[in-house]
């Protein structure tokens, strides 16, 4: 089976994440990236159904020329080859124009499964998928939790609200949005991060793609820190002084001691 | 019917609401108000009648009842192709959604295949001169986006849990005009075939009925530090809960899980250790009486729904407590 999974390089979690001066960005000059969190479960399904059913997978990712990092550590733990689509996002405000992107090397390469994240930590869209379904015809389901694949077919157990599952039948080609924790993520051994270093990473350019400029329909105004709207009551000192006053509060005003 | 409408599109799984679908019709209500514009509901499925019969005990100018044998269950392909269709008709400015699992299967295939893009989990909005601006979350809650939208009409919008009060929706004088619309499916467009919903396992646990809940987040680092929590729970006679990434490594059973995807709770007391406060986690844990927020990072989204917060290392101030608590306790 041919897999194509979609990953997107995202600031490291404990990245201090500052405005950039014209506050429609951050000032990401001064960070630290990694794996989008459930694309490196998307990542794991398509090795493990590879190891079962055989096939390639190849790893895609847009966006500025560090994301190569990220497509290396994918080849590190196991993917195939790597596609690059370079591009500098001049308006992060919706989820169309990196679709289109990726739909197109997407398309040119072939595929019979694709595989994104559920959702990106930073712009958090949950679209992208979808959205890529959509522009290649195909079917999906989202937030998936296991994947069966047999026969040209495939068996998928979609998460629902407050619990509740449900199992999704489809034929292949389709497309398949991966929840975090759906199992658990391998490390990159030794000898896949020297086996990356041969391992091909092709690089493609919007214009390659035939892609114009996206323009979704939307527009930023402006990004901010969100102000405060509930009236928390801030504890402080050392640890001792701060323990005795929440307690005081716990035995005054929550009346739960 | 009108054009130019704001139409909410409402949820129903085998004849009962997603609660969340009268968020989007108090959305599509005071959206409507702020542009003069009439305000239709959509209710969508196949015997759901009586649903939009108490759709329209709201104030709208008419609920329309989507309605074919090929809706019963939901399939992405089934919605989009009858959606398309009332689109077509009905031409509304604006289309509000709940952003549910459902939605965010469905909604961005269908705006886009419309050639159009939806603004997801909106959390608020403004009318200003040069029209509604919206505004998003970005970074899981540490900041805001304003957006608004260019080119033509119908704009997609699906709003975030708890942004707009159901309590704020209004009733109508007299109930609105429930208008059927019959949508040409053909089972040969559905390429999906859903199964039926079901629960994993029995729960154990029934943390909605928990006076007390610490709950732990990956601030906690390692399985083994989960004692720390454990000693503070049980000094207070409460129960342990986490966000997913605990339960989805094992460390908690899933049905400890708190938020969207697990259990909803309204404790007395939640205590959140180590938890950023995503809006999934927040979704299960907002309606407790008193939250108590323990994170070193003081702009951890968490502290919006705190009443009290302390910031700093969970494992200097967890041990603290947990000794104050067990010295006011033996007294
Ligand atoms: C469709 C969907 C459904 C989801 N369903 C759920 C759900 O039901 N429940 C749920 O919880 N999540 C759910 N999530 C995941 C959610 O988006 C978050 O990823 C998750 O809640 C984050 O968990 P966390 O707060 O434990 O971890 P993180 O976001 O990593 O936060 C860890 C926090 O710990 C703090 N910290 C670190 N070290 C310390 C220390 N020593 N002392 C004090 N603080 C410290 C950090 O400052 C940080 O704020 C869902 C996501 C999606 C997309
Ligand atoms: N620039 C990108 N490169 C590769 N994949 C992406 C990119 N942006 C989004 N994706 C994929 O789409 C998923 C959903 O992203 P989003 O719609 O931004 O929440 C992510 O988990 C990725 O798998």
């Amino acid at each position: 089976m041919k897999i194509i999974v979609c990953v997107k390089q995202v600031p490291a979690k404990d990245a201090p994440l500052r405005l950039s001066e014209d506050a429609r960005w951050i000032r990401d000059s001064e960070l630290s990236f990694e794996m989008n969190e459930p694309d490196a479960y998307a990542l794991e399904t398509a090795l493990q159904l590879k190891e079962k059913h055989g096939g390639e997978v190849v790893a895609i990712s847009a966006g500025p020329a560090r994301v190569q990092q990220t497509l290396r550590e994918a080849l590190a733990k196991g993917a195939d080859r790597g596609i690059h689509i370079a591009e500098e996002p001049a308006s992060r405000v919706d989820s169309l124009g990196v679709a289109r992107l990726l739909a197109e090397a997407i398309r040119k390469e072939g595929f019979e499964l694709v595989l994104t994240g559920l959702q990106s930590d930073d712009l958090g869209f949950g679209q992208t998928g979808v959205v890529l379904a959509e522009l290649l015809g195909i079917p999906h389901a989202t937030i998936i939790m296991e994947v069966q694949a047999e026969a040209g077919q495939l068996r998928v157990k979609r998460e629902l609200e407050a619990g509740w599952f449900q199992w999704v039948e489809m034929p292949l080609p389709a497309l398949l949005t991966i929840q975090s924790g759906i199992s658990k993520l391998r490390y990159a051994t030794l000898m896949g991060i020297k086996k990356a270093k041969t391992k091909e990473l092709r690089q493609l350019s919007a214009a390659e793609l035939g892609v114009a400029e996206p323009g979704g329909g939307q527009r930023l105004h402006r990004i901010y820190v969100p102000v405060k709207t509930k009236k928390t009551e801030f504890l402080e000192g050392a640890p001792k002084e701060v323990a005795a006053k929440l307690v005081e509060k716990l035995r005054q005003d929550v009346r739960v001691l | 019917m009108m054009a130019n409408a704001i139409l909410a599109v409402m949820e129903q799984q085998e004849g009962k609401w997603n609660r969340m679908s009268w968020e989007a019709l108090a959305a599509a209500q005071q959206v409507g108000a702020a542009v003069n514009a009439p305000v239709e509901a959509v209710v969508m499925g196949a015997g759901v009648r009586p649903l939009a019969e108490e759709a329209a005990q709201a104030r709208l100018a008419q609920v329309h009842l989507l309605e074919h044998p090929l809706l019963e269950r939901y399939t992405p392909d089934g919605y989009c192709a009858a959606l398309r269709q009332l689109l077509a008709a009905v031409q509304p400015q604006y289309v509000l959604l709940p952003h549910t699992y459902q939605v965010r299967d469905f909604a961005p295939k269908l705006a886009v295949s419309l050639q159009r893009s939806l603004l997801s989990d909106c959390i608020g909005w403004r009318a200003e001169q040069a029209g509604l601006v919206f505004t998003r979350q970005l970074f899981q809650g540490k900041f805001n986006a304003d957006i608004s939208f260019e080119g033509p009409a119908p704009h997609f919008v699906s709003v975030q849990a708890g942004s707009f009060p159901a309590e704020k929706l209004l009733r109508g004088d007299a109930p609105a005009p429930v208008v059927p619309f019959a949508a040409q499916l053909e089972a040969a467009q559905i390429r999906t075939r859903p199964g039926e919903k079901f629960q994993e396992s029995k729960r154990a646990v029934d943390l909605s009925q928990a006076e007390i809940i610490v709950a732990v987040g990956r601030g906690i680092k390692e399985q083994e530090n989960l004692v720390v929590a454990e000693k503070l729970a049980q000094a207070l006679g409460g129960e342990m809960g986490g966000s997913r990434p605990i339960c989805d490594n094992g460390w908690l059973p899933m049905e400890r899980q708190i938020g969207s995807s697990g259990q909803t709770v309204a404790p007395k007391l939640y205590i959140a250790l180590g938890i950023s406060g995503a809006i999934q986690h927040l979704v299960g844990m907002k309606g407790a009486r008193t939250v108590v927020a323990i994170n070193k990072d003081a702009n951890a989204p968490i502290f919006e729904v705190a009443d009290y917060g302390i910031v700093g290392n969970l494992f200097d101030i967890v041990p603290a407590l947990t000794e104050e608590i067990n010295n006011v306790k033996g007294q």
